[in-house]
């Protein structure tokens, strides 16, 4: 019964939503202030529903109903209770419920929480998060319906992906999701905005908290992404420049422009149309990942099963609103400018630089993503793949100007900054940074120029951002008590993004020593070998077979000791899961600060060495590896602290945004 | 001209988009390798040895030496998947005298010399791809994948990955069984 209820909820859903979609826009032309509000109901109803459609396939998936198709797929009554849970959103309809359900939460939200936004505004915006709505319940509803019973029913499931089977991949879609859904709402306040024909300084201010919000998520859920695939996949790497990792990349790329020139936008009155493109753009490049990830378009080890069908319908709804907000956009736009003006060596001119870069470096992850779909279609059937190698010769020196930049824009006053003046300020930076490259330098020796090119160019964003931090609240220039006194008051924003920026320095601390000074071996061990790696001496003792609660593994030991001391046992595992047929490796690390050891067990040698204990084992020593996941931390936490502030708290500054409303942009 | 830069958005989503509607195509596999080299002649190439090892080097004339079709397989001493593969190859050649060419594929000379010191080497030749040009000819995938190529230097299979595993080794055995009986005709013929 429950699957029905879910099915009808939907259905119930999509009704409510195609009502908001056009009476809230509709009231807002003639101004009739009951439809307009009608929003405010529809958008709570739809979410109820959908949220009911939700727990009832959940609970399909916790009772191990095997009469429902989707649980028969990916669910088997042998797997963990938390894994059973998180299979809800494994499967495509599945995940396609969540994206749904976020969706309508994100819309519910804003019909709870944004009092203090102009009524006609809100009204348009719910409607255009309702046109959204219509698109994919429908999708849902007519392609990949969830609740699809199936007779007579299988005695049991068959079972989720194994790689699947992870706490921190358990986690990942609904953060990720929470992200690429949470630009939704920053896409309707653009093109609410687009149809209203005008864009303020109050209108900024009412967007930037749910881009900053879908920000953190975003941040937060490609982050575990990563973490996942570094222990998991058992290769000893966190980014593989993957067409699924990419996607879910460039929206944060947009989206981190979009952060930035909202600022501008809410500040000077300045980059408006440039604001409404970069949200249009955020969402329509979340959407595209949708569409790459359940189209089977291009290959990857993450995509779901290919099904033309459905890859026609979501392109559809992307040429709908993509096609459409581009062609409002082409129409609305050229109206639009004007605001502060500003001399190039200006904070503006710093977030201007900041955008050009992140839109650059998101045309060419774009352009990388897509090249072989290009490729192929243009010689009628060649294929090439674009990896790792391209992405790395053309990432990173599109981003390094901008991690320079970042050191600087903090030190720039809004219109036209002192060039001299803030040279002064950041020539003790300067001197600095270099002085601790070249303390690092004489601790490693070796290693390539670009390496601690980055590392300079990492401890001069460090050390700029602390330095602009210490100068606002005046730290050694006023008595301790003083500046703390300042710290407390200055803004959380400014925290946040002190926070924020110096996460990233630790960040690409973590990516350069990972990357570049990565110590790897690949061999076979029999029983009794010793390895020696970075200095650490590993001995294998062997292997054997364990038995898990729906696995069964190898697991090997490893002893590992430095100058003769005994420090950890690593006992990396070769799972295979019967039900799935499928293998897992399950690498063990010895985690600190200064670096990861990483052993990963990979096939037996050969068919008739694994009997006799022959393994090829996969050893890493990947220095600061952890920094990377310290400084994705701190991003979140800058931006959740930026969100904390009280200018951008929803429903706060409700005095000033209603006087906003009223002063039209052009 | 503000006006075209606003359009630019659009007519860039519509191309993109018409690839993608062109990449819908259901006939499509985005994961399927095109074996344009199949029933084709071996492309011409010419590799040195290995520097430092005494197995000599590899090029398209070799391949027309033989008796009966040859297997030539790319390898490399960084490829784990090989590792497992080699005591297959290995086999192959010990069990059926079967003739066995590498092409060892952007590989340093040094670790493959160790490697093949390791584990043995099967190989009679051996041709260093260092600049992985020849790998381009072949139209490789990925490291390893094994080509079968008939005793008048025709393509006659592919195998994508390692041939590690009861049905992977069968799928390659029976190709290769198919391929003796091809080039025995062939031979018959001419």
């Amino acid at each position: 019964m429950t699957p029905e209820i879910g099915h009808f909820a939907l259905g119930l859903a999509l009704a409510l939503a195609l009502i908001q979609s056009v009476l809230p826009i509709w009231g807002a032309a003639r101004n009739d202030r009951l439809w307009m509000n009608s929003a405010q109901w529809s958008a709570l109803g739809q979410v109820v529903f959908v949220g009911v459609a939700f727990a009832a396939l959940m609970s399909a998936f916790i009772k191990s109903d095997f009469t429902v198709v989707n649980v028969v797929e990916n669910s088997n009554s042998f797997k963990p209770m938390l894994f059973k849970v998180a299979a809800t959103w494994g499967s495509h309809e599945g995940s396609l419920l969540l994206w749904v359900f976020i969706l309508t939460i994100f819309g519910a939200l804003v019909a709870l929480l944004g009092n203090n936004i102009a009524p006609r505004t809100k009204a348009r915006t719910l409607s255009v998060q309702a046109w959204i709505s219509v698109g994919f319940l429908t999708f849902m509803l007519f392609t990949s319906n969830p609740f699809d019973r199936v007779f007579p029913p299988p005695l049991d499931g068959q079972d989720l992906n194994p790689l699947l089977q992870d706490v921190g991949l358990a986690m990942h879609p609904p953060l990720l999701y929470l992200g690429y859904v949470g630009f939704s709402i920053v896409f309707s306040f653009a093109v609410a905005a687009l149809i209203e024909g005008r864009v303020d300084a109050a209108w900024a201010r009412w967007v930037r908290p749910w881009a900053l919000a879908a920000w953190v998520f975003l941040t937060a859920g490609i982050a575990l992404g990563s973490w996942w695939a570094y222990y998991e996949l058992g290769w000893g790497g966190w980014w593989f420049w993957d067409p699924v990792e990419n996607v879910s990349f460039m929206p944060w790329l947009m989206g981190t422009a979009l952060l930035h020139s909202a600022i501008v936008t809410e500040k000077r009155g300045a980059f408006k149309s440039w604001t409404i493109l970069l949200a249009i753009l955020t969402f329509s490049l979340s959407l595209l990942g949708t569409f790459i990830v359940r189209s089977g378009l291009l290959t990857s080890v993450h995509a779901f099963a290919v099904d033309p069908q459905r890859g026609l319908y979501i392109l559809g709804l992307l040429a709908l609103s993509i096609g459409g907000s581009f062609a409002l956009y082409a129409w609305r736009a050229p109206t639009m400018e004007g605001g502060g003006l500003f001399k190039p060596v200006s904070r503006e001119g710093g977030l201007l630089v900041n955008n050009l870069i992140l839109a650059t470096a998101t045309g060419t992850v774009l352009f990388g993503t897509l090249y072989p779909l290009f490729y192929e279609a243009i010689t009628g059937g060649d294929k090439l793949s674009v990896g790792p190698p391209f992405f790395n010769a053309s990432f990173i020196p599109i981003m390094l100007p901008l991690v320079f930049v970042m050191g600087l824009g903090p030190f720039l006053s809004w219109k036209r900054a002192d060039l001299v003046a803030s040279g002064q300020r950041l020539k003790y930076v300067a001197i600095v940074s270099i002085g601790a490259t070249l303390v690092v330098w004489a601790m490693v020796r070796g290693g390539p120029v670009l390496g601690y090119l980055i590392i300079l160019l990492a401890f001069w964003l460090l050390f700029s951002v602390l330095r602009e931090w210490a100068m606002r609240i005046r730290l050694f220039d006023v008595s301790f008590s003083e500046a703390w006194r300042r710290a407390r008051n200055l803004p959380r924003s400014a925290h946040g993004m002190t926070v924020a920026h110096a996460g990233l320095a630790v960040l690409i601390f973590g990516l350069v020593g990972s990357s570049v000074w990565k110590s790897e071996e690949i061999l076979f061990v029999k029983p009794g070998d010793e390895i020696s790696i970075a200095g650490f001496d590993v001995t294998f003792t062997g292997a054997e077979k364990v038995r898990g609660p729906n696995f069964i593994a190898d697991q090997g030991t490893l002893e590992v000791y430095r100058d003769g001391t005994w420090l950890t046992t690593l006992k990396p595992e070769r799972r295979f899961y019967p039900v799935a047929q499928s293998t897992t490796t399950e690498s063990a690390i010895r985690s600190t600060m200064a670096g990861d050891l990483y052993a990963s067990l990979s096939e037996p040698a050969s068919e008739q060495a694994g009997a006799q204990g022959a393994w090829t084992l996969r050893i890493l020593y990947e220095p600061l590896v952890n920094f990377i996941w310290i400084g994705s931390t701190l991003l979140v936490l800058g931006g959740i602290l930026s969100l904390t502030d009280r200018r951008l708290r929803v429903g706060a500054p409700r005095r000033r945004s209603a006087q906003g409303a009223q002063v039209p942009a052009e | 001209m503000i006006r075209v830069f606003a359009l630019a958005p659009l007519i860039i989503a519509v191309v993109v988009g018409g690839f993608f509607l062109w990449g819908l195509d259901p006939d499509r596999n985005p994961n399927a390798l095109p074996s344009t080299l199949i029933s084709q002649p071996a492309p011409e190439f010419s590799l040195d040895p290995v520097a430092g090892l005494d197995t000599p080097g590899l090029a398209r004339a070799d391949l027309l030496q033989g008796q009966g079709p040859v297997v030539v397989n790319v390898f490399a001493s960084w490829c784990v998947p090989c590792r497992a593969e080699h005591a297959v190859l290995t086999r192959l050649v010990e069990d059926e005298n079967q003739t066995l060419f590498g092409i060892n594929y952007k590989d340093k000379p040094e670790d493959a010399t160790r490697w093949l010191a390791e584990l043995g080497n099967p190989y009679s030749r051996i041709g260093s791809d260092l600049s992985g040009r020849a790998g381009i000819e072949w139209g490789l995938a990925g490291v390893p994948e094994t080509f079968i190529v008939g005793g008048d230097g025709t393509v006659l299979y592919r195998y994508v990955g390692p041939i590690v595993g009861e049905k992977a080794v069968g799928t390659f055995r029976d190709a290769l069984e198919a391929a003796r009986v091809w080039d025995k005709k062939q031979g018959q013929g001419s």
